[in-house]
């Protein structure tokens, strides 16, 4: 099922959660709403399910209004961070519930529920009571309460915010599967961008109350919209310089920029991802940073390496693969040279205020060494 | 014994219900940690917190002493003045028909206005833990008027409102409908005296729990009514019960408000703790002391069913805090796929 939100509002009190947003969901897609705390993004959630009400603005369902449809009648699924389950009841009383107050015969019932145990693999377990499961026992549980009456759209909230690191891993991919599985339209809400990527077909990135950003997930990585975006997904490292007469001072760094022709200087933010980065011993031909090795982590996929700007003392951040790493055997205080792959420079329309970025002004700085 | 020694010992005995009473609910400090006192708080001390072991002494025992000297003794004392003349006058003292008439009469009482605040109290804090309204903070301090105002006070407005002379006291007389000075009047002070227990205690439970558990089963479909009483009221069951035994002893124990109400009809009018009084007054001691016994057991009874039902909510809270926190857990193997 399509879900369309047009121009949704919402304020409490003084804050605005959401301003004017508008978002148009693909029938069968799992989303992922993503965004810092206070973005709007559970609000926004909310809304759709019909928990918390817009000021203004609707929300469609395929094509039809539900924006003051009652909760019970629009047939969501919904999962909570904390999972809400029924602590007085067993699972099986608590996945059969949606399926009881709808007044299902018995045998039905429990056809469903043994379906749904199966399906979230924990047969056996359904005379015990959400305090005798683990965390992520308990969110399986509540996904199976929320499908049990067979709902034409699964919202989750946090749905993992609560478990810890392995569990949460093994519950998104499991997540990703299961949605494979039932192709159900799915929104979740997650402030990690890793857990976005990795879970959803597509991500809706917000920040103050707005959709900064809607796309696949490899294009939002690839193609950040604006500085926000690109400063949210994953660690990054931020130079402030100049533009001026198509080119970009940063420090020592300077790099063409053809889109700044222009003699009057203007401060710009050049955003430079760690593995985008190269570095060498020795300076040659192009333009770059020279800094000292702070410390050297080699226990990931890639070595991360922590250096410091000799010029400016500021932290810059490089992930090298294993490969480049042994030959260039770096140990802590060495002094490198600094090359980056590729820049994305964001001009402030307003001066001083980085958040303020017109989405026109990312551009891409293609360098070759 | 004087008669003004007498007179001067009487408000304190006549109120000894009242010394549940104070553990019970007039103050819900006193009444929270009286009951941690006997019942001990899991919760292991940390060092940081920890006294020297002379100022834990002192503590304890000038605690024990306050207890001992105004709780134990005059309970004490309530059960050896009501034995003092043997078991057969006891016997005959609390089945005097007038006696009788007054445990009626309490015990109407009560059935009435218990039921009649637990259906507010459970609306109340519904509205107010799960709802927010204009005036709500005004509700909530309304809602401790009672505790606030002397009893006697509470009497009298009603007095003031159905009495002879009150504000409908002629339209009342006109159509023959006694109020005061009749069992109405009674259930009615009594009712408003106790109106705060079941919601004091139903409003902080709820607030505490949030009300995602509703909004789940909304979710899934279930309507309001369905909603409270299939997730509501199995969650609130135990701090429920446990107001509601607080209303009950103070319903039954009320002395102030029901004594300006009554009109003290014996075998009428008379609940038992105006019983009492009136017993003590006529120098009939050994049958008042009975009757009080009689008040006195409630209130042991009260104390007791209060410590098991608060142990039970207390566990209910932690249970609810402890959603969220798989690192808490037994270790139960998890995800097989």
């Amino acid at each position: 099922m399509r879900i369309e939100v047009n121009n949704i509002t919402k304020q409490y009190g003084a804050f605005r959660a959401l301003d004017n947003v508008s978002l148009e969901i693909p029938s069968g897609e799992l989303t992922a709403l993503l965004g810092p705390s206070g973005s709007g993004k559970t609000t926004l959630l909310r809304i759709i399910a019909g928990l918390e009400s817009a000021d203004k603005g609707s929300v469609l369902y395929q094509d039809s209004d539900v924006t003051h449809r009652a909760i019970r009648e629009r047939n969501v699924g919904f999962v909570f961070q904390h999972y809400a389950l029924f602590n007085h009841m067993n699972i099986y009383e608590n996945i059969a519930f949606g399926l009881r107050v709808r007044r299902w015969k018995d045998a039905e019932v429990k056809k469903r529920v043994v379906e749904l145990l199966k399906l979230i693999q924990l047969e056996g377990l359904e005379r015990r009571f959400p305090s005798q499961l683990s965390g992520g026992q308990r969110q399986r549980v509540a996904l199976a309460r929320a499908l049990a009456p067979q709902p034409q759209v699964l919202l989750l909230d946090e749905p993992f915010g609560a478990l810890d690191a392995k569990v949460r891993q093994d519950l998104r991919k499991w997540l990703r599967h299961l949605h494979d599985e039932i192709g159900m339209t799915s929104i979740f809400v997650t402030h990690d961008q890793e857990e976005a990527f990795e879970v959803a077909d597509r991500v809706v990135v917000m920040n103050k109350g707005h959709i900064e950003q809607v796309g696949r997930p490899d294009d939002v990585f690839a193609q950040p919209a604006n500085a926000f975006v690109m400063d949210f997904l994953g660690s990054v490292n931020v130079f402030h310089g100049r533009v001026q007469n198509g080119r970009v001072q940063l420090g020592s760094l300077e790099v063409p920029y053809p889109a700044y022709p222009h003699d009057d200087p203007r401060p710009a933010t050049a955003y430079i991802r760690p593995h985008e980065v190269d570095v060498d011993r020795q300076p040659h031909g192009a333009s770059s940073l020279q800094a000292r090795v702070e410390r050297i982590n080699r226990t990931g996929s890639l070595v991360k390496v922590a250096l410091l700007d000799n010029e400016r003392n500021l932290p810059v951040d490089v992930e090298l693969d294993h490969e480049r790493d042994k030959e260039l055997a770096l140990t802590v205080n060495d002094t490198v040279y600094v090359y980056p792959k590729q820049i994305r420079v964001f001009i402030p329309e307003n001066n001083g205020s980085p958040a303020v970025l017109d989405e026109q002004q990312g551009q891409t700085v293609q360098l070759t060494r | 014994m004087s008669d003004s020694s007498t007179f001067m010992e009487l408000p304190r005995i006549t109120t000894l219900p009242g010394t549940s009473r104070e553990v019970t609910g007039e103050n819900p400090t006193a009444a929270s940690t009286a009951a941690d006192a006997i019942v001990p708080a899991p919760a292991a001390r940390s060092r940081a917190t920890t006294e020297p072991a002379v100022v834990r002494w002192l503590l304890i025992c000038l605690a024990l002493a306050f207890l001992v000297l105004f709780l134990l003794v005059p309970v004490a004392i309530v059960f050896i003045e009501a034995f003092k003349k043997g078991w057969q006058v006891y016997k005959e003292s609390i089945t005097d028909p007038d006696a009788l008439a007054a445990i009626k009469l309490t015990l109407l009482t009560a059935s009435i206005a218990v039921p009649l605040n637990l259906v507010f109290g459970i609306a109340a804090a519904w509205a107010i833990a799960k709802f927010n309204f204009l005036g709500k903070s005004v509700l909530i301090t309304l809602i401790d008027l009672p505790f606030a105002v002397s009893p006697v006070i509470s009497g009298l407005i009603f007095v003031l409102l159905f009495g002879a002379r009150g504000l409908f006291g002629h339209w009342l007389d006109a159509h023959d409908i006694k109020i005061i000075f009749a069992v109405p009047g009674i259930v009615l002070a009594t009712t408003f005296v106790t109106f705060p227990f079941v919601a004091r205690e139903l409003i902080s439970f709820m607030q505490a729990q949030g009300s995602e558990e509703e909004e789940a089963a909304l979710v899934l479909g279930a309507s309001g009514w369905q909603t409270f009483w299939r997730v509501t009221l199995p969650n609130i069951k135990w701090p429920l019960l446990y107001g509601v035994i607080l209303c009950n002893a103070r319903a039954m124990g009320e002395f102030g408000a029901v004594s300006v109400v009554s009109g003290h009809v014996r075998g009428e009018t008379n609940t038992i703790p105006l019983h009492v009084e009136i017993l003590y007054n006529d120098y009939n001691f050994e049958a008042a002391f009975a009757v009080a016994s009689l008040l006195a057991c409630l209130a042991i009874i009260t104390l007791l069913a209060k410590a098991i039902v608060e142990r039970k909510t207390h566990r209910l809270l932690l249970e609810g805090q402890t959603v969220g926190e798989p690192g808490t857990l037994a270790p139960v193997p998890v995800a097989r796929h």
